[in-house]
């Protein structure tokens, strides 16, 4: 059986800056991904970032996503990457059950640090299983990873970040938006990104949701309608829209089932996506050594993904009994960057949900 | 009302100008920021020190309009897209934009220009288009507009679809 100091789930931002924590430590680690690409999200993020210099502000996903694959250059052989490898099974004697090709394989570990991200939620209306009903995510994947347009004419739903963004790229791809719709009373995403797809002639229309997706093969229209202050639709407000793709982006929920298949202890919290693992301030769950950080931890942003992947590295390195330099120090930079990046008013959910949590962010 | 529809009113955005129109005789970078987000690309890649947030990245920017020169390198590095720099000369006004579609507009091709609420209120002429490896991606445009459009014009037309 392959052993290793430290096994690393997922390459998003989060994983790949936990493995560079880790390996500056002089850890040994595998770092696991079931997508081809290492970067997670990022590799279809083709929008800038916000944040500060020091989660690279102003760059765009896709050049973040090189600067932190290139970070783990210098590491060579101590580091193994593993892509198109699943995680099937997690066991408390730190041994993990992967996937790679139809091969079957264990490694063992000393340290497990989860860095699984999250999925997109969901939404029950009639017909949402018909083709040309995709999760916005889906869609930013198809076109700016795949280079395929998902379709000509479509209705955006929520008004996330996501959703207002991935509107935004649509209409890069030539592809016409025929309205955004959100439950809410208000924009619930940036109103730089919102006033961004407004200005390009995209409608937004608060208290508004989908109510049914029209077609026989595939959806051919959908119609929506008007949501009162309980959130339920109002009959008689109904609109046809023609529409050939409809976009969910209602939220994401952190994908913690590895966690919980090896006896971690997770709390649902609503503010946080759902089901996420109990931590303490370092990262650490219930389990001595297994470490969980970024989106499984909250939905968040991918630029505190990467503080968190940072801290966590070193944390967990720390824990194994390698020394990383000037650790204190450098931990609580990361922490300033954190509370700064966590301080707006965009950020309440985050704090809300932390502070149920038990865990001071 | 900008919460719900993503339009800021002319009062609003009018607040980001300066107050004497006559300092918009020179450049001067108009940044329509209005809520606020933790992001300070705008302060840091302002080579005049013109622009300010601070420690808290979430304050939203103030801006030193005697120290902006509307050189425009806060425009292509806004990740929100939400600076233009505008000058007022006679009766004609200049626009720099950052535009992020193909194709790119052409050197004095005429294009449509529009407002914050996307409708098209005037013609204007492509003066230049700055689309390097600084501008990284986010072309900036300079437009000529009529002068009547100095406050309200936002970018140009963008024809997707059909």
């Amino acid at each position: 059986m392959r052993s290793k100091d430290a096994v690393v789930i997922g390459a998003g931002p989060a994983g790949l800056r936990a493995a560079k924590s880790l390996l500056e430590a002089g850890a040994s680690v595998c770092l696991i991904d079931r997508n081809r690409k290492l970067g997670g999200q990022l590799i279809k993020q083709t929008h800038m970032f916000f944040g500060s210099e020091k989660q690279y502000a102003s760059k765009r996903g896709i050049d973040i996503l090189e600067i932190l694959v290139d970070e783990l250059r210098p590491f060579g052989d101590r580091l193994e990457v593993l892509n198109e490898t699943s995680v099937v099974g997690l066991y408390r004697d730190k041994v993990l059950a992967c996937v790679r090709h139809d091969r079957y394989f264990k490694i063992k570990a000393r340290t497990i640090i989860v860095a699984t991200g999250a999925s997109e939620k969901s939404l029950p209306f009639e017909n949402n299983d018909l083709p040309g009903v995709y999760a916005a995510g889906a869609v930013q994947t198809l076109m700016n990873e795949y280079g395929v347009k998902p379709g000509d004419r479509v209705l955006m739903v929520g008004s996330g970040n996501i959703g207002l963004i991935v509107s935004y790229q649509l209409l890069q791809a030539g592809v016409k938006v025929v309205a955004l719709v959100e439950a809410a009373r208000e924009i619930s995403g940036y109103l730089v990104h919102a006033s961004k797809i407004k200005r390009l002639g995209i409608d937004i229309m608060t208290q508004t949701s989908i109510k049914k997706a029209i077609g026989k093969e595939a959806v051919e229209s959908v119609e929506i309608w008007s949501l009162n202050d309980l959130w339920e639709g109002v009959p008689g407000t109904e609109k046809t829209l023609a529409v050939d793709t409809v976009c969910i982006s209602v939220g994401l929920a952190p994908l913690t089932e590895l966690l919980m298949q090896i006896g971690a202890d997770v709390k649902y919290v609503r503010e946080l996506g759902g089901n996420v693992p109990v931590i303490d301030y370092r990262y650490q769950t219930s389990v001595p050594g297994l470490y969980a950080c970024g989106d499984v931890c909250g939905i968040e942003e991918a630029s505190s993904a990467m503080v968190e992947g940072s801290i966590t590295g070193i944390n967990a390195a720390i824990d194994m009994g390698y020394t990383f330099p000037d650790s204190r120090r450098k931990i609580k930079d990361l922490r300033d960057e954190l509370k700064f990046l966590r301080s707006g008013p965009h950020a309440g959910k985050i704090r809300t949900g932390y502070a149920k949590l038990g865990v001071l962010s | 009302m900008i919460e719900k529809n993503g339009v800021a009113t002319a009062a609003m955005s009018r607040k980001e100008f300066p107050e004497e129109e006559k300092m918009l005789e020179r450049p001067k970078a108009i940044i329509e920021c209005y809520k606020e987000i933790p992001c300070n690309p705008c302060e840091t890649s302002c080579p005049f020190d013109a622009i300010t947030i601070g420690a808290d990245i979430n304050v939203r920017p103030q801006i030193d309009f005697e120290a902006c020169t509307g050189c425009a390198i806060c425009v292509y590095n806004c990740p929100g897209l939400a600076i233009t720099v505008r000058q007022k000369i006679a009766d004609k006004a200049i626009l720099k934009i950052p535009y992020e579609f193909l194709p790119r507009p052409k050197k004095d091709g005429r294009v449509n220009v529009v407002n914050r609420a996307g409708e098209v209120i005037t013609e204007g002429k492509v003066l230049k288009v700055l689309d390097n490896m600084k501008t990284n991606k986010t072309a900036l445009i300079h437009v000529e507009i009529d002068a009547d459009h100095l406050y309200d014009a936002m970018t140009i037309e963008v024809l997707y679809g059909s």
